[in-house]
């Protein structure tokens, strides 16, 4: 398969990814806004933080309220990282690759965007946005579960996947990061609602239903880092993304490298202290995940998408 | 004689033009006589119902060609006719012979203008045309592609005058595209009327791209090894992607890109893949040699790779088309082809040129200029029906601009006739009308040559109109060569 393909598939399954997963963040959101105390309401602030889209946001809006932020993350086009940016990039990359996957994922794609474009133009409602974003997110299923049942599970395939994976993995990270900054900041004290904080940091992720199931715990800091990160069944958690990168990488000729960038962040993940991290440097270590994750990227870049030597 | 029913359709037909399937007394010629019988049999309903299932089966293949506008771009499908354009074996058979002459001739006189210029030297074509051809690339003098061929597919537009003649209209030796219709148009006419190949001995068309790869395969500069074969092309924005991905799916080859590809040091080409870099022997380059190499050619062109020209020079990849074949694909050097066939075959052409006048000469000039309302004149190095101007419907004012052009060039038009262009019957709205029709074989020529059976049969939808061409509302037909008394011959 060519670089070019390859590097276009890796794409399309990372922007559709990205795309469910702000969808996901910003419905999320709006459920904690309703939970929460207004007082321990982080508002909406955080997740232009989680984007890392900070800087951005501060030159095209005035204040972080929910109308704004909203309008930054979903709606706005100079914004490289809003959903209506993300599916029109997993439009473009699948384009150009369309060969490769079943003619409906390809027209699913472009309905999709093209419902965004219509959907997310002039003023955004409530209700509207919510009924657009659940919308999304059901389609975004749809068309994995398209691709997962229709499509030969070739290096094509395996493409879409290290894409969806990887940007899966690093949202989680980001999350974590984000969420949990200002709830570590008072762990020595007596948080009436702590229980209630680190269940919105589950639920950012959708994770909450699966955290009862196999914790079966009080939900506290420790456990809920140990269940993102390093779950082997919870499909949001690092870990999961790992083992799925893994499986993937496996398949590829000259994976090597990889497949050793994965098994760096596995081993860092199996060797966390959980207890230690809750009560400090979690934020240095999700960035050194962070890092590591960048460094992932980069050597599937140059492995498969630049390559300058190889079979003469 | 049935009754005449509401459902039943006007069968009075008739063209004021030769037509492909009807003689001059109103009933089918001979290879067209089963076909129209049986066409005969059908009722208005069970004639649109068909039409419904060819739209959809041309639809489930993907036929479309790409549409630019400001929103971004759309696939469009190819309007497609359902009534076939027949030929006789016969007659195919001694077009075809005359094709191959063609582009033989062709061929060598391109190879000759890239050596030893013996075609100039012995006065047979004039070096001022030489010198004024626009695609006469210099930096191919002295290269020797393999079997002195440089067109290795050419796609020469045919069309059938008045009294029914066939002239070879001109020859596109550039980037030649049409033939993925061809073939995806007759595997729609077999899904819709299969009792019709099973009852008419129509030639088959198939086989073209195994006979194109093996064409291609057959230049590689690795003979022994097993050479990997690549179709370039400009991207999916182009107007003709569809063909680039069918061709490349069809012989199971890649579709590259130019950023695909890299040159090294040792002038070698290769594509990125996935398993790394991997060597490339053969082009099938579907983009212009101006955007070719920045190297050699526009350096701003970031559709080709740079170095390409150099490794082509080296030998070390075959192009195919060769740089540089454009210089034959060309209305002024079209015009000299019955001498370029004497001077270097010793033979007459077997498929007649339309009579051409070249505005170079001064004596043909003063006629272009003086008849103008009654030519066609051309520019000679555009292709797709643009910048031309049909006398007969042009208005005054634009037979002057036209004539002021001409004089500031001359060397660069030349007019003809204006031919009474064949019609073929077509489903109109109402029922069946006279569309006037050409056609586009495609000629392979490496080791060997190779005539495809038939052609595009391109067809003007709009009544009256002689514009085929797929960006200007045109559509298209199945081509039948169809053997009537079985033994091949008329």
């Amino acid at each position: 398969m060519l670089s070019r393909v390859a590097e276009n598939l890796y794409w399309y399954g990372r922007y559709m990814e990205r795309a469910e997963d702000l969808g996901r963040m910003v419905n999320v959101n709006a459920h904690l806004m309703l939970d929460l105390p207004r007082r321990l309401a982080a508002g909406w602030a955080p997740l232009v933080r989680i984007t890392g889209s900070q800087a951005l946001f501060d030159e095209l809006y005035e204040e972080a309220d929910e109308r704004q932020v909203v309008r930054f993350l979903l709606a706005d086009p100079r914004h490289p990282g809003s959903v209506l940016s993300c599916l029109a990039s997993a439009r473009e990359n699948l384009l150009a690759a369309r060969d490769m996957v079943p003619r409906e994922v390809w027209e699913q794609t472009n309905d999709l965007y093209l419902l965004a474009r219509e959907q997310l133009s002039g003023h955004l409602a409530k209700r509207r946005r919510h009924d657009f974003i659940d919308d999304m997110i059901r389609r975004c299923q749809q068309l994995i579960g398209m691709l997962s049942d229709s499509m030969s599970h070739d290096h094509a395939w395996d493409f879409i996947l290290l894409g969806r994976y990887h940007e899966r993995a690093d949202m989680t990270t980001r999350i974590l990061d984000v969420r949990s900054a200002h709830l570590l900041r008072g762990v020595d004290e007596i948080q009436p609602f702590d229980q209630l904080q680190w269940m919105s940091v589950l639920k950012s992720l959708t994770g909450y239903q699966m955290y009862r199931r196999h914790v079966r715990l009080r939900v506290n800091g420790a456990d809920v880092l140990r269940f993102l990160l390093g779950h082997p069944l919870f499909p949001r958690s690092v870990c999961f993304c790992l083992a799925a990168l893994g499986e993937r990488l496996q398949t590829l000729p000259r994976h090597q490298a990889a497949l050793d960038a994965v098994g760096r962040i596995q081993q860092r993940i199996d060797r966390m202290d959980a207890e230690a991290l809750v009560r400090g440097g979690l934020s240095r270590f999700v960035d050194e995940l962070q890092v590591e994750l960048i460094g992932l990227g980069e050597t599937i870049t140059q492995t498969w998408f630049q390559a300058e030597s190889g079979n003469y | 004689m049935n009754r005449k029913h509401a459902n039943d359709l006007d069968w009075h037909y008739r063209s004021d033009f030769h037509d492909e399937l009807i003689g001059p007394r109103g009933g089918p010629r001979q290879a067209a006589r089963r076909l129209w019988k049986y066409l005969r049999g059908l009722d208005r309903n069970e004639l649109l119902e068909r039409r419904d299932a060819c739209e959809i089966a041309a639809l489930v293949a993907g036929i479309t060609f790409r549409v630019y506008h400001d929103e971004g771009s759309a696939d469009r499908a190819m309007p497609f006719d359902l009534i076939p354009r027949v030929i006789p074996l016969g007659e195919w058979q001694r077009i075809s012979a005359g094709l191959e002459q063609r582009v033989t001739a062709l061929n060598l006189f391109i190879d000759d203008l890239y050596h030893e210029q013996k075609v100039v030297r012995d006065g047979v074509f004039p070096s001022e045309i030489l010198a004024g051809s626009a695609n006469f690339r210099s930096q191919c003098v002295g290269v020797r592609p393999r079997y002195g061929v440089w067109a290795h597919i050419c796609g020469s537009d045919l069309v059938r005058d008045a009294d029914g003649t066939m002239y070879v209209l001109e020859d596109n030796l550039r980037v030649p595209s049409g033939v993925s219709y061809m073939l995806e148009n007759r595997q729609v006419m077999k899904k819709v009327f299969p009792e019709l190949f099973e009852d008419i001995d129509i030639q088959p068309v198939d086989d073209y791209p195994a006979r194109l790869l093996d064409m291609l395969a057959g230049l590689s500069p690795r003979p022994a090894d097993d050479p990997t074969v690549v179709v370039l092309t400009p991207g999916m924005f182009n107007s003709a992607y569809f063909e680039h991905a069918w061709l490349a799916q069809q012989m199971g080859v890649e579709l590259v890109e130019g950023r695909d590809l890299v040159v090294d040091d040792s002038d070698c080409v290769f594509m990125r893949t996935i398993e790394g870099l991997q060597r490339v022997d053969v082009i099938y380059r579907r983009i212009d040699d101006a955007f070719l190499d920045p190297e050699v050619f526009r350096e701003d062109s970031v559709l080709g790779a740079p170095g390409l020209m150099r490794a082509w020079k080296a030998g070390k990849v075959a192009l195919a088309n060769a740089p540089g074949a454009g210089v034959a694909d060309d209305k002024v050097v079209y015009s000299y082809l019955p001498e370029i066939i004497r001077y270097y075959l010793d033979q007459d052409a077997l498929v007649p040129n339309v009579p051409t006048w070249r505005c170079s000469i001064r004596s043909e000039l003063d006629h272009v200029l003086a008849n103008i309302d009654q030519l066609v004149v051309k520019p000679a190095n555009e292709s797709g029906g643009y910048g031309m101007l049909i006398g007969p419907h042009a208005s005054r004012k634009e037979r002057e601009r036209f004539k002021r052009l001409v004089k500031a060039d001359p060397r660069n038009y030349i007019a003809q006739p204006t031919l009474a262009i064949s019609t073929c019957p077509t489903l109109v709205p109402g029922g069946m009308g006279p569309r006037h029709v050409d056609l586009r074989p495609f000629i392979l020529s490496g080791q060997e040559q190779y005539v495809t059976t038939g052609g595009l049969t391109r067809v003007a939808m709009r009544a009256g109109s002689l514009v085929v061409n797929s960006s200007q509302g045109g559509g298209s037909k199945d081509t039948w060569i169809v053997d009537v008394d079985g033994a091949g011959g008329s």
